[in-house]
């Protein structure tokens, strides 16, 4: 986690810092199952986020159900290899009634009621928040997440920023094929359906960054479709849409200029927006705020000079098959243009 | 093993020697490609499916090591997707099933006291079929044109306009060719367990392996045309431009997952049906018992096979469906839980009830126990929609079907290898070399696949071809692909082990184990014609009982001996009275022909080489033609009214 | 074995030996009734997908301007398909009681009707190609995959009647005694003109509900 940790803006990392562990519901299954979970993994079973944990819930629920019904089998097992009876060919006694008890009638009564919580937190998930909750737009594509705020004029790239503890709303498009929503320690998965609108809610109970990822096969970089869902107090979330709205940050330095002239100037413009320029390209994420994302590609590369230098030389080896050709920039142009992008906080 | 009898007793030498020049074949090239004998044929299955496991096995070995380390680079992205789709694709529809038909192929007329398959031209035709389909997706990928769409292909992505080349034409192609091998294999099975079982042998007498064959079979006849219509779409909009799966013509990108499952759901149920018609085949000559349970059993399967069809929405969980087509398909995937868990039970009944012999089959069915139940456990939990839409679509989903799937089919696969081996090679594997194998595969089993219920867990999505390192996820990562280089080293002393046999193995009696069913009532390997005489069963362990054993001893009749001629007998469909003797067609080289000339034509719709296409449509049509052409008859015997 | 020995001796004497006589279902017949039950199921699939995708679509449909599929040659070509499997009932029975020439004459029947209705769904096309193709939109791919998924059934069912029909003509293959394939034919016959009912009802009728 510590090469995206660095990344992240640094607000988000303090909020992380801030994280209390939290309780499992037993010791045992703990050490069992999170031996590899102790940080901040993106897992499932370390929920921030009501809907995950509602479904960490359900899940120990069936976890002992299964560690009981499992021994039962293993006591029998164990039995018919510790004391093997007699040479008997066909016998007639049948036990037809401990066969439909153990194996038809309690695993119904288990599985009556378990169907009946799952059903409870069936509806607990699709119970969507109302029409006044904030709403976020998402959009995927091969292989990036577009992010817009309706009411606000620009659109951010592979993270989303929500406000701690309201549910907000999000809505799900796709702009080619399928994809999937998911950010485990917050909310299960919801597929982006071509052609239609799907929805679906997050709501984190801490400040922090949630890593959610494409969970649907997309493609060639599918596995480099990552996002990161960062949840922070209302004013800063607030601050934050302001900045949305606003255009990008004007180059200072010389350096910074001449980027701004290249990256206009040249063929990145035709696909990339910064807001307040001439670069208004809908093909490939806006990069008005690129400079503090918390990777480059959708998790492919960590977002430093170093990476941004590499990507924009060829971002075919680094992300091999994603949609930005490579592109012809003079060696001269190339620090200039890292420096703009990385001004663009 | 007391009466078990010599598998000749009641035939005179004579009737033997016609029955061997009726039915035997001369060792020839000819004969080889020609042969119709089911035994041939189902060994040829067993052999080319275990051939395309290898293949699939080590492409999910490159995988594994692409995956042992966060950002390696042992494969490009392209190759990966390859390799998975390949993996999930030849595993299910090129191992799995086709496997099982060898089974089936080889021991359904044994089991039931035939002398061969009700169609066994089309038998032939089937397995050459499958041989040359399963080469037609293969080859694909040396030329780096192999299906990268995921086994289940969903659209767009495997649309023209997402996924150009080839690819998901040879899916779309290679699977339509495959499905007719399926078919035409499971009408065969329907047909000949109806019609061919020995006199005698009603439909309470039938072994509970032959009612896991006609089962699945019923869910392939139902099953596989959703698979065709979705493939036959896939390609007409790839190659032709229609618009079924395409959102801005009206089409509909959900229709092909529906399809796609109501298909892919029974699916995985034909592949573990006959599993664990297996596993009940291979007990009673372990525990010294049969199987309890035999009604439930047969209740069991039957509605496993009916309520299958009635939840393959569980697939789609999170594609936002209606709450309450969720909450009616949550329910139904719950309660097709039970019928496993009554034959769970059952078997385990049987095991406290009889007196266990540890022999590898044994182990490896002890093995399938344990591992099929986790696995069915993860089954019950996806169940539930809430859940299901947690992990779905992560390494905790490819935990589950690797448990069911290696637990629930592999591991009875290999019992049935170590159980078989005997009868159909005629000679004994090495114990010691079968129990290092169990060992192996059963410890390379769970290190490789239990892992993944963690990762999956901790957030690690499938079908990614590679991750960033993650706590939980690398070390978790490694201790999988360890493990499937272990269970790699297992499999590799299973062929040793089969191999060996064969070369160096003792030869084996007609009944090595005591087993109950009719197989063992015959020499190892079976002759030609498999029965000297056709059994007259009197219950449902033949070859326990007394009565069976004498109908082919002394009590032995001309009308079950039918030596003159290659024939063998028909019974009535539900309680098998013999109604006549038939005649069963000779070898012929017609079933070859015709699937090769399948072959030219779907390799030319790959190639869009249309003309080509439309002769080897013909050449289908006529060869079909000549080989149903009636001989010409006398009007005597034909009754004609004059 | 002594208990049926009067049915055994009448299925394992020399006369029935080489002719087999009809005792119970043959394998052929159960073959083809499962190769007709896996047909429907494509069938059903494809007309499945055609409501499927109807009702996904909204509430306009046909879409985009394409009219309401006119019911004139359908119901002509119902009123000719339909029929066509009397006259294969009557051959069959024909044949069994050993009547060549019923077999002869009803199967050219069924060629005749056969191939009426290919030249009338011919002349549908004709009309239909001049408003859309299987390429204007997903309406489109469904008409003609589904009509033209049939219409090839009813050319292999055409094969195989003409096939018969070359057989019983050259003499020597078909009597009371043996006409299986007479039989799986007409059931294969059967399916391909009952489908065409749920063709009918789908793609024709059922816009107008
Ligand atoms: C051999 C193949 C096989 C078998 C037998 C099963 C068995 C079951 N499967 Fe599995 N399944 C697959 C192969 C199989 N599956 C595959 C290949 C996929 C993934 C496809 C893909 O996405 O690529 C899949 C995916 C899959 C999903 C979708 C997951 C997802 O993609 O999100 C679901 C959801 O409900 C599911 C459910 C079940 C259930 C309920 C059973 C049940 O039949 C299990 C029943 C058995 C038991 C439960 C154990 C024995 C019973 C007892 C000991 C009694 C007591 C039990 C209880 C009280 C629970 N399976
Ligand atoms: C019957 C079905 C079956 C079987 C047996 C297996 C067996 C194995 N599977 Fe497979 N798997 C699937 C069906 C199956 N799988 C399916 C359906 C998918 C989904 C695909 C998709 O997403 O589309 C999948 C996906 C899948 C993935 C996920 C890929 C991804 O999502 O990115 C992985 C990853 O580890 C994997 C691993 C393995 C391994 C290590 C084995 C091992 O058990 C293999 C062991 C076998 C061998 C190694 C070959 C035999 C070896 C010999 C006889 C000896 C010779 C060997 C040597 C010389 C070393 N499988
Ligand atoms: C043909 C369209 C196209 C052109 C031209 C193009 N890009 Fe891109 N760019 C994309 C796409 C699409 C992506 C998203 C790729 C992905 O993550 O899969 C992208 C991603 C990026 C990113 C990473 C953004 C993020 O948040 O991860 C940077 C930085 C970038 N481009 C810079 C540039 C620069 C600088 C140029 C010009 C020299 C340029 N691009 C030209 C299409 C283009
Ligand atoms: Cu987008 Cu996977
Ligand atoms: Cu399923």
């Amino acid at each position: 986690m510590d090469a995206t940790a660095a990344t992240t803006s640094s607000e988000a990392r303090t909020a992380r810092r801030r994280r209390r562990p939290r309780p499992v519901p037993s010791a045992l299954a703990g050490l069992l199952l999170l031996a590899g979970c102790a940080g901040d993994a993106p897992s499932a079973l370390n929920p921030a986020g009501s809907g995950a944990s509602r479904v960490a819930g359900l899940w120990w629920l069936l976890f002992w159900i299964s560690v009981a019904v499992f021994v039962e089998v293993m006591a029998l097992l164990t039995w018919a290899l510790v004391f093997r009876r007699g040479d008997v060919r066909i016998r007639h006694g049948q036990p037809l009634r401990f066969v439909t008890v153990a194996g038809a009638g309690l695993p119904f009564v288990i599985l009556v009621a378990v169907y009946g919580v799952g059903l409870r937190d069936l509806a607990a998930l699709g119970d969507a928040p109302g029409p006044e909750a904030l709403t976020v737009e998402v959009t995927g594509h091969k292989w990036w997440w577009e992010v817009r705020y309706p009411g606000a004029s620009g659109a951010t790239a592979n993270e989303i920023h929500i406000p701690v503890g309201e549910r907000v709303k999000v809505r799900l498009r796709t702009d080619d094929v399928l994809h999937s929503f998911w950010v485990p320690q917050l909310m299960p998965k919801t597929d982006l359906i071509a052609g239609e609108t799907r929805e679906t809610w997050l709501r984190a109970e801490r400040a922090g960054s949630y890593r959610g990822q494409c969970a649907e096969y997309c493609g060639t970089q599918h596995a480099h479709m990552a996002f990161m869902v960062i949840a922070q107090p209302r004013a800063g979330f607030d601050a934050w849409l302001a900045r949305l709205n606003a255009p990008a940050r004007q180059p200072t330095t010389e350096a910074e200029h001449r980027g701004q002239q290249a990256f206009v100037q040249g063929t990145c413009a035709a696909c990339h927006t910064v807001r307040g320029t001439d670069a208004q390209g809908r093909v490939g994420p806006d990069l008005s705020s690129v400079g503090s994302r918390w990777s480059i590609g959708a998790g492919a590369v960590p977002n430093d000079a170093g990476h941004l230098g590499g990507w924009i030389a060829n971002s075919q080896t680094v992300k091999p098959g994603n949609a930005m050709p490579p592109q012809p920039v003079y060696a001269a142009q190339l620090p200039d243009l890292i420096a703009y992008l990385r001004s663009l906080e | 093993m007391s009466t078990t009898t010599t598998p000749s007793s009641g035939v005179s030498r004579e009737d033997l020697g016609r029955l061997a020049e009726h039915w035997g074949e001369r060792p020839s090239l000819r004969a080889w490609f020609s042969t119709v004998d089911h035994k041939r044929i189902g060994r040829r299955y067993l052999v080319t499916a275990g051939f395309f496991f290898i293949l699939a096995g080590l492409s999910a070995l490159v995988m594994r090591t692409q995956l042992a380390r966060p950002e390696a680079g042992v494969v490009s992205p392209q190759e990966y997707n390859q390799l998975f789709t390949m993996h999930g694709t030849a595993m299910i529809f090129l191992f799995a099933t086709p496997m099982f038909f060898g089974f089936g192929n080889f021991l359904v007329p044994l089991m039931i006291g035939s002398r061969d398959m009700a169609f066994p031209r089309l038998n032939a035709f089937g397995y050459w079929v499958f041989l040359f389909a399963g080469l037609f997706m293969w080859a694909s990928l040396p030329f780096g044109a192999a299906p990268n769409n995921g086994w289940f292909a969903y659209a767009p992505l495997s649309a023209e306009q997402h996924n150009p080349g080839l690819h998901m034409d040879v899916y779309a192609l290679g699977l339509l060719f495959l499905g007719i091998s399926t078919t035409a294999g499971a009408i065969n099975f329907i047909v000949t367990a109806l019609k061919l079982r020995a006199p005698g042998m009603s439909l309470n007498r039938v072994p509970l392996f032959v009612w896991a064959i006609v089962a699945t079979a019923f869910m392939v006849i139902f099953a596989l045309p959703a698979l065709n219509a979705d493939n036959a779409m896939l390609f007409l909009d790839r190659r032709f431009g229609t618009h079924f799966f395409d959102p801005s013509a009206g089409g509909n990108v959900l229709l092909w997952q529906h399809l796609f499952w109501i298909f892919g759901h029974p699916d995985v149920y034909i592949i573990v049906m006959p599993a664990l018609g297996i596993v009940s085949a291979v007990l009673p000559a372990f525990t010294r018992r049969g199987v309890v349970g035999y009604p439930l059993i047969v209740l069991a399967i039957v509605s496993i096979a009916i309520i299958s069809f009635g939840v393959w929405v569980h697939h789609m969980f999170a594609t936002g469906l209606p709450q309450l087509s969720y909450s009616f398909f949550s329910a139904a995937s719950t309660i097709i839980t039970i019928p496993s868990g009554i034959q769970i039970f059952a078997w385990l009944a049987t095991m406290l009830l009889g007196r266990l012999v540890l022999k590898v089959p044994l182990l490896f069915v002890i093995g399938f126990v344990i591992t099929f139940v986790l696995g069915g456990f993860t089954g019950a939990m996806f169940a539930l929609t809430a859940f299901d839409q947690q992990v779905t679509d992560s390494y905790f989903v490819v935990a589950h079907f690797h448990y069911v799937l290696i637990g629930g089919a592999v591991f009875p696969m290999l019992a049935g290898i170590y159980y078989w081996l005997p009868k159909i090679t005629g000679r004994m594997y090495h114990e010691g070399l079968g129990r290092w194998a169990f060992w192996l595969v059963f410890a390379g089993m769970h290190v490789t696949f239990f892992p993944m219920h963690l990762y999956g867990l901790f957030g690690m999505p499938r079908r990614v071809y590679t991750y960033r390192s993650e706590p939980g996820w690398d070390g978790w990562n490694l201790v999988s692909s360890i493990g499937s280089y272990v269970l790699a080293v297992g499999l590799l002393l299973v062929l040793v082990g089969v191999v060996h046999a064969v070369r160096r193995g003792r030869p084996a009696p007609p009944d090595p184990w005591g087993g109950d069913s009719l197989e063992w009532a015959t020499a190892s390997p079976p002759a030609p014609y498999n029965f000297p005489v056709v059994p007259r069963v009197r219950s449902l362990h033949p070859v326990w009982d007394e009565w069976t054993a004498e109908s082919t001893g002394p009590s032995a009749t001309e009308d079950r001996i039918l030596s003159n001629g290659r024939r063998t007998v028909f019974t009535s469909e539900l309680d098998a009275r013999y109604e006549r003797a038939v005649r069963m067609p000779e070898s012929t080289l017609k079933p070859l022909l015709l699937a090769a000339a399948l072959l030219v034509f779907f390799a030319a719709m790959l190639l869009s080489w249309y003309p080509v296409a439309a002769v080897a449509v013909l050449v289908v049509a006529s060869t079909i033609a000549v080989w149903l052409w009636p001989p010409r008859r006398p009007d005597e015997e034909l009754a004609v009214a004059a | 074995m002594t208990d049926r020995g009067g049915l055994v001796a009448a299925a394992t004497g020399a006369e029935a030996l080489s002719t087999e006589l009809p005792v119970g279902r043959s394998t052929g017949w159960w073959g083809m009734v499962m190769f007709v039950a896996t047909e429907a199921t494509l069938f059903a699939c494809l007309l499945g997908s055609y409501f499927y995708l109807r009702f996904q679509y909204g509430p306009q449909w046909p879409p985009g301007g394409i009219e309401d599929p006119k019911l004139l040659t359908p119901l002509v070509m119902t009123a000719v398909l339909l029929p066509s499997s009397l006259p294969v009932i009557w051959a069959e029975h024909g044949i069994r009681r050993g009547h060549r020439w019923r077999l002869r004459s009803g199967l050219a029947a069924t060629m005749v009707l056969g191939v009426t209705f290919l030249s009338l769904q011919a002349t549908e096309y004709a009309e239909k190609l001049r408003h859309f193709t299987m390429t204007t939109d997903v309406y489109g791919s469904l008409f003609f995959l589904i009509t033209g998924f049939h219409g090839l059934h009813v050319l292999v069912g055409l094969t195989m009647i003409g096939w018969l029909l070359a057989a019983s003509l050259r003499g020597g293959s078909f009597g009371a005694h043996r006409h299986e394939q007479v039989r799986n034919a007409a059931i294969y016959w059967h399916f391909v003109d009952l489908v065409w009912v749920a063709i009918l009802f789908t793609i024709y009728l059922s816009p107008r509900l």
